[in-house]
């Protein structure tokens, strides 16, 4: 993927199936690839370039043929349904039927880690919020997987999924624990 | 329980900015230009450094009102200037509720001796670096990124050039280095030994490296990409060529794209003139801009 924490997630062990991974910048990266990462980063920018990569339709394709997707932070706003605060000429996948706030925590002094109890893993996973999209509606047909109480008090789903398609508020690959890429990979 | 300002939260976002490009802008039409050219990040300040340096005079942080107006316009980062060692500054930049500090050597140092103690703030810090030594030693007083130097307004990539190879040099040869040379190398690069036994561990810094000062075209992106950067900064490079759109989304394609010469071919073509550019030995000693910082 384009910008953003590509390495994070690469370096996260995916020993327990033996996955290898690749980084995706051209349409022929995407030829037998069985499931993708949409890193963080700025989704404006991944935007754009998906865009000018002329990667944004095939992977489009690959998805609504129900390719395995796990989207992080920015990853997560490109996967959803509707983004709101988006730029006007910002394309988004609609893969999942969340609706998503850009930085809708606040600015990066907003920014946050928590502790969050994930349905299906024993113990809390820890979470890091950076500049976080906030997740503001679901469709009937999105598990929510986990939720965060914000500074102000409020909850908001953090870890949603919908079959093959797991997107997430925060940024597993900031901390070396693989439990969510294993729980999206177990599906 | 949630914690805000911790370390790995304020790294978390230059971890976010890697393979990206970040712009200096001095209002908020530049800004909105820099987004729409996929920059991942904006640095607010009042003159570009090809103008201070043209100027001359005591270069400052920036109006306030300046960096609400650019934060209003976009969406991505915004990040803002302090002087060295000014840590008023720093707290009024923070107070501004801004994305990241740049604690620059582009602004008039206000501290001789000391810069500003970052573990202090809940925002993060970026600094300047021309070799290891300068690095360890801000990172240890808390910056969560580091930028290899260059000279900052001469659209002349030989310092940048040098310093990440100075930086990423000197790495590699601590990786060489037996228990006993690690105490040395802290000896000689005036740095903390720990920090120094960490990084012949891991055979990294501990917080992302980024390139900045003299960058001027995708080219120049995409060679310090492939010696080693995380991300680019450029700063006078774009907004003083002559069609600052179209150059910004080139050096942004040439950035990701850096491993690909097609790429960077067709992205380079047609581009118009590049800043003018100065060469380094026409600037006296005194007025560049690297040698500030301690």
């Amino acid at each position: 993927m384009c910008s953003g924490c590509k390495a994070q997630h690469e370096n996260i062990e995916w020993s327990s199936n033996g996955s290898v991974t690749l980084r995706v910048r051209k349409p022929e990266h995407l030829s037998g690839i069985d499931a993708i990462v949409l890193p963080g980063g700025e989704s404006t920018t991944m935007s754009m370039l998906l865009e000018s990569s002329t990667l944004f339709d095939p992977i489009a394709g690959l998805l609504n043929e129900g390719l395995p997707a796990f989207g992080t932070c920015a990853g997560m706003i490109l996967l959803s349904a509707k983004v709101l605060d988006g730029r006007s000429d910002q394309r988004n996948f609609d893969s999942i039927d969340v609706t998503v706030q850009r930085n809708g925590y606040g600015r990066q002094l907003a920014s946050f880690e928590a502790d969050l109890n994930v349905e299906g893993l024993d113990a809390p996973f820890r979470s890091v919020f950076i500049r976080a999209p906030k997740v503001v509606a679901v469709g009937a047909d999105v598990e929510v997987l986990a939720t965060v109480t914000a500074a102000d008090g409020t909850e908001a789903p953090a870890l949603c999924r919908n079959g093959p398609v797991m997107v997430s508020s925060f940024h597993p690959e900031l901390t070396d624990d693989p439990r969510l890429h294993e729980l999206w990979l177990a599906q | 329980m949630t914690e805000t300002g911790t370390y790995r939260v304020k790294r978390g976002l230059a971890d976010m900015l890697k393979g990206g490009v970040i712009m200096d802008v001095v209002n908020a039409d530049q800004a909105r230009i820099a987004e729409d050219a996929g920059a991942v990040a904006v640095m607010a300040l009042e003159r570009v450094p090809s103008d201070i340096r043209r100027d001359g005079g005591v270069a400052r942080m920036s109006d306030p009102e300046m960096i609400q107006g650019i934060q209003a316009a976009v969406t991505i980062p915004v990040m803002a200037k302090v002087r060295i060692g000014h840590f008023a500054e720093a707290q009024v930049i923070q107070s501004l509720d801004v994305d990241y500090i740049d604690e620059s050597e582009v602004l008039t140092p206000a501290d001789e001796a000391h810069h500003i103690d970052k573990w202090g703030f809940d925002v993060p810090f970026v600094c300047g670096a021309t070799n290891l030594g300068e690095a360890l030693r801000r990172i240890s007083e808390g910056a969560c990124m580091i930028r290899s130097k260059g000279e900052a307004g001469t659209g002349n990539v030989v310092e940048a050039v040098r310093h990440l190879r100075s930086i990423l040099g000197d790495i590699r040869r601590i990786t060489q280095a037996d228990s006993a040379e690690l105490f040395e190398w802290a000896k000689v690069l005036q740095a903390p030994h720990g920090l120094v036994a960490e990084l012949a561990e891991t055979g990294t810094l501990p917080v992302p490296m980024f390139c900045a000062g003299g960058l001027a075209t995708p080219a120049d992106a995409s060679l310090v990409m492939q010696l080693g950067a995380q991300a680019v900064f450029v700063g006078s490079g774009i907004f003083k060529s002559d069609d600052p759109a179209v150059r910004a989304k080139a050096i942004v394609e040439a950035t990701t794209h850096y491993q690909d010469p097609s790429i960077v071919a067709k992205v380079s073509t047609g581009l118009g003139p590049a800043m003018p550019g100065i060469e380094i030995n026409t600037i006296p000693e005194n007025e560049r801009y690297a040698s500030r910082g301690w």
